[in-house]
């Protein structure tokens, strides 16, 4: 197939534009799954462990934004940063930075809603231990989150699914623009709708190919944390 | 247990400002070079059209010039409408589109400072290569749209408010074709690329420029029909945003790179720009 002879190509020559796009993909990816997560996971393990009033309305608006549209969530975050928006004196329209920010309004609920259900689902057991060895409940927060690693690693590697294979949203705040805010997807997009379909495609063969690489590393990773 | 509620708000509230500032400094490698290069105002941010960034034509031009005076331009590429309408917004420090009224109206409304027309081609209407609607022979678009209108062949239509679109929608005139009335006259709100694929595939005409087209024309079954016909003359403009409405510009990088397009060096590259690849020229400079 041709897209696969051109990936490999790509790939071989070590294509420099490539790297490059490659590189803000990842820090890009990166950032937005980790600030997501060291917001979403706290949250969503204390909405999973506690019960109190609003809890329901709570839950309702946190499924309602894990629907947000990212293209909306693009919209809101350009208003924000653009030149004469409320923070537009930052400067920060056209960024990695502000990518990452309308990133992490997307996955961030995303991450929360999840994590809540499954520690509803199964942190009864662990809460019960905890409170049998009388732990403060800053301790029992962090032993929910360490005991259930093994199925929060999905949760953020969910995250990180959303943030690698996001178009909407980066279009608008980033630009897609050449040697700075252009990712993989806004340049799949562009050869697209250049009619380049097959060297589009290759860049999709290659984006899957490192989603396969972050998650082989995810999974090592935690096996290390779970035998060390 | 409002309480919780509350502290799980605020503990939302602090944590992602918390986030925000670890932002700006965990990431230092990230935007060291485009903050640095904003301070010293050597970047300049170009707000234009597909026709001229996806033909290749800007990514000839704009080295030699980055080269020769030191500024990085960023360039932004979409449909007119929203090029416009991101200068408009204060995110551009100069614009180049092709769609004369949208540029009279950004200079009516105080954006702009001087409207620039610089260089020219030809709308092109390709379509398939057996010409159902017989519009080869026609004069100029004008007259090719009535018979496509009449013999109801299929037409894809930007649909995007950008300036291909706008010119489709000046040479229909005032009864423009209703693509919730008529079936035949699809309207795709897609880039250029994106609808001649699909006027490919569903063998429909479609409005070009004509860079565009020889870009793609080997992947296309489609056929050049008609050029040069009075109505299709694409005027390309440079306007430089005006600062006396918009706050924060680059108002010499934006004057230094107008200087430049409109140079003779810049002229004498884009004169040939198109000649190695496609043996004619894509775009053509207007009279000095």
């Amino acid at each position: 197939m041709d897209a696969f002879r051109q990936a490999i190509h790509l790939l071989i020559t070590l294509d420099p534009e490539l790297l490059q796009i490659l590189g803000v993909t990842m820090r890009m990816s990166f950032f937005s799954t980790t600030i997501s997560c060291l917001i979403g996971l706290p949250l969503g393990t204390l909405l999973g462990t506690h019960s109190f009033r609003g809890k329901a309305f709570l839950k309702k608006l946190l499924h309602t934004l894990m629907g947000l549209p990212p293209v909306v969530a693009g919209l809101l975050v350009y208003a924000l940063f653009t030149h004469y928006g409320p923070f537009g004196t930052l400067n920060l329209l056209f960024t990695v930075r502000v990518m990452v920010i309308a990133q992490c309004l997307l996955i961030t609920p995303v991450v929360t809603g999840l994590c809540a259900s499954y520690m509803e689902q199964s942190a009864t057991g662990i809460l019960e231990t905890a409170r049998g060895m009388g732990l403060p409940s800053s301790r029992v927060l962090l032993l929910c989150l360490s005991e259930s690693r093994t199925s929060l690693l999905s949760v953020v590697l969910n995250a990180f699914g959303r943030s690698i294979a996001e178009v909407g949203a980066v279009s608008i705040v980033g630009g897609n623009i050449q040697w700075k805010t252009r990712v993989m997807t806004t340049a799949i997009m562009l050869e697209t709708n250049k009619g380049n379909f097959s060297f589009a495609l290759a860049l999709g063969f290659i984006l899957l190919l490192l989603a396969f690489l972050v998650n082989v590393a995810a999974s090592l990773i935690v096996k290390e944390v779970r035998y060390a | 247990m409002k309480k919780l509620l509350a502290i799980l708000l605020a503990a939302l509230l602090v944590l992602s400002l918390a986030a925000c500032g670890s932002k700006t400094e965990t990431d230092p490698s990230a935007t060291q070079s485009e903050q640095s290069s904003e301070v010293a105002n050597t970047t300049i941010r170009l707000s234009t059209t597909t026709s001229v960034n996806d033909s290749g034509l800007l990514p000839y031009l704009l080295p030699v010039f980055e080269k020769a005076t030191g500024y990085k331009v960023e360039v932004q590429s979409a449909g007119t409408g929203a090029a416009i309408q991101k200068a408009i917004d204060g995110n551009a420090d100069l614009i180049l589109v092709h769609a004369k009224a949208s540029e009279e109206e950004f200079i009516d409304g105080g954006y702009g400072v001087e409207r620039l027309p610089f260089m020219y081609n030809y709308f092109v209407i390709v379509g398939p290569k057996d010409d159902p609607a017989g519009i080869a022979d026609c004069e100029d678009a004008a007259a090719a749209f009535a018979k496509i209108r009449e013999s109801e062949s299929k037409f894809i239509s930007r649909g995007d408010e950008s300036g291909t679109h706008k010119a489709e929608l000046k040479i229909w005139g005032e009864d423009a074709p209703d693509a919730s009335k008529d079936a035949w006259y699809i309207s795709a709100g897609q880039g250029m690329g994106a609808c001649l694929t699909m006027a490919s595939e569903q063998q429909a005409y479609c409005l070009t420029d004509k860079a565009t087209f020889l870009s793609m024309e080997k992947d296309l079954n489609l056929g050049l029909l008609l050029e040069k016909g009075d109505d299709m003359k694409n005027t390309y403009s440079l306007i430089a945003v005006n600062p006396e409405k918009i706050d924060g510009l680059n108002v010499d990088g934006a004057k230094a790179l107008i200087d430049w397009m409109l140079s003779d060096e810049a002229s004498e590259l884009i004169a040939k720009y198109g000649q190695e690849e496609y043996g004619v020229s894509l775009f053509y400079l207007l009279e000095k």
